[in-house]
């Protein structure tokens, strides 16, 4: 069974704070949830599924579900980190598809930056119970070193540059100039992505993804029901996930899980990356964004420095215009997890309601791909497939 | 840099004859008795075929697979690649990060942790 065409997005919403002191976590998934069904035109009480993942308070969907009163009759909180909610519109494609549920919500939220948490560079607790705890912990793998050794494998590998790499974040600022919520605003060089303090080398501060408050959610519906809303129709086409890790010690950090779950995605969908007018893809480091690139097929491995260079990742002067929001680079990164993101920018490319400056023209086949968890040792990819109809 | 002081390691039933041959200076790996493949991190259960595995002593030799230096946190994050195949993650300790480069030769060192038993980083061979 494929989910080609068997559900669609019919409602997104970004939460527009990027700093929410005054408010609970809980109210934030709420708040979200209540934006994408009014996105949609759907009310509380149409919704009959519920999906989230690790950054809702309480136990799984548990809390939730109660706390915003839903009568849904099925869950699903399968986390695999900040990718989980590109996972989760594949998820509620085929609960859709198997005839669970009719009306998924997705929501995701949370206040890092409000609470000060050192997201990047905090070394977690070892914890007995997890078990490759008791191997790393202690040697402080934080998060912007782990990914740093995959850029530094990739340089090495490769012939990857900084200059390179920031290339990336100089195509994320180039967009958030034009969002009115993104976090950071400001147009960046090259070289002042590569006179940013080093953080963890390879990787500058401004190879580094922000911290905000806020969040998403989306709303996937039954073909029956989208026809009946006032929305464009915007289909999934194709969905994949694989999780990756350090494979018994035969660690290869050349390649991550999107070489899985992008093509399992764009074979489900009956497309190729050649065909993609529009890429969302999770940017929580600049390096993130490179690996993806080349494991979705958009170049050949080895290729994502030369492909990123002289704006290429910039809508209207490069070839694949990508994270027109401003990404997690610029715009925002809620709850340190930026799938959902991902999908919500796609969603308004593919219904032509992107910011004009950045908007493709004629978007009508879109990705949205992801890298939860640690991209150097245990993450989860995700990848989606979309079409306007 | 002045390097970090490492935590004490998390311990389980799994990992304890590990941490307890490292407090006698002993570097363990474990390998399949059926596939005959060591593996990192070490489990009871071989990550390649399901089989059952054994411990058994290794030489502490290997090359950097990949690092990233935090230079103001004080320390260097790392795999090693160990003479036996498996990778493990470590880190690079006692060596000025200038200096390190992927595919250098590094061997263990037995580092103190805080309370608890020591743990394997590497040095320039």
């Amino acid at each position: 069974m494929s989910i080609n065409g068997k559900a669609y997005i019919a409602g997104a919403y970004e939460h527009p704070t990027r700093k929410a002191p005054d408010k609970s976590v809980a109210q934030l998934h709420a708040e979200c949830a209540v934006g994408a069904l009014a996105d949609a035109g759907l009310r509380k009480d149409d919704v009959d599924g519920y999906f989230c993942a690790g950054d809702a308070p309480g136990m799984g969907p548990l809390s939730m579900v109660d706390y915003m009163n839903l009568r849904v009759k099925h869950v699903d909180s399968t986390d695999i980190g900040g990718s989980s909610y590109i996972m989760a519109v594949g998820h509620a494609a085929e609960a859709i598809a198997a005839g669970k549920c009719s009306v998924a919500l997705i929501t995701l939220s949370g206040r890092p930056r409000s609470e000060g948490v050192q997201t990047g560079t905090a070394a977690r607790p070892g914890n007995p119970q997890i078990a490759d705890s008791p191997w790393e912990s202690h040697f402080a793998p934080v998060t912007t070193n782990v990914y740093g050794m995959v850029a530094k494998r990739h340089m090495h590998q490769f012939g990857t540059t900084s200059e390179q790499l920031a290339w990336i974040k100089v195509a994320a600022s180039h967009h958030a100039q034009w969002n009115e919520h993104a976090m950071l605003r400001n147009v960046v060089t090259v070289q002042e992505v590569l006179d940013s303090p080093m953080v963890s080398d390879p990787l500058h501060r401004l190879d580094c993804c922000i911290i905000s408050d806020g969040g998403g959610a989306l709303v996937v519906v039954k073909p029956e029901i989208a026809r009946q809303l006032k929305r464009p129709l915007v289909k999934i086409m194709g969905a994949a996930e694989a999780p990756k890790g350090q494979m018994g010690g035969d660690v290869d950090l050349s390649y991550c899980g999107a070489a899985w779950s992008g093509p399992a995605a764009f074979a489900e969908a009956g497309v190729k990356p050649a065909d993609m007018k529009y890429a969302s893809i999770y940017d929580s480091f600049t390096i993130t964004v490179l690996m993806q690139l080349e494991d979705l097929g958009f170049c050949a491995k080895g290729e994502g420095g030369r492909f990123v260079m002289d704006g290429n990742l910039i809508s209207g002067v490069g070839k694949l215009p990508f994270n027109t929001d401003g990404g997690g680079l610029c715009n925002n990164h809620p709850a340190n997890r930026g799938g959902i993101t991902k999908v919500i920018e796609a969603v308004r490319q593919l219904r032509g309601e992107a910011h004009p400056k950045v908007q493709v023209p004629n978007c009508d086949l879109a990705v949205a791909t992801g890298i939860g968890g640690l991209l150097g040792s245990r993450h989860g990819a995700a990848t989606v497939v979309l079409g306007r109809e | 840099m002045s390097e970090r002081k490492i935590t004490a390691p998390a311990n389980n039933p799994e990992s304890e004859p590990f941490y307890k041959a490292a407090e006698e200076g002993k570097f363990l790996i474990r390998r399949c008795t059926a596939c005959k493949k060591a593996h990192w991190y070490p489990r009871a259960v071989c990550p390649f075929c399901f089989g059952e595995t054994a411990w058994e002593e290794a030489s502490g030799k290997g090359v950097i697979y990949s690092y990233s230096p935090m230079r103001r946190a004080g320390y260097t994050l790392a795999y090693v690649t160990l003479a036996e195949g498996p990778t493990m993650m470590t880190n690079i300790v006692d060596t000025d990060p200038d200096s390190l480069s992927i595919g250098q030769a590094v061997k263990l060192k037995f580092v103190p942790t805080d309370g608890g038993p020591p743990v394997p980083c590497f040095t320039a061979a």
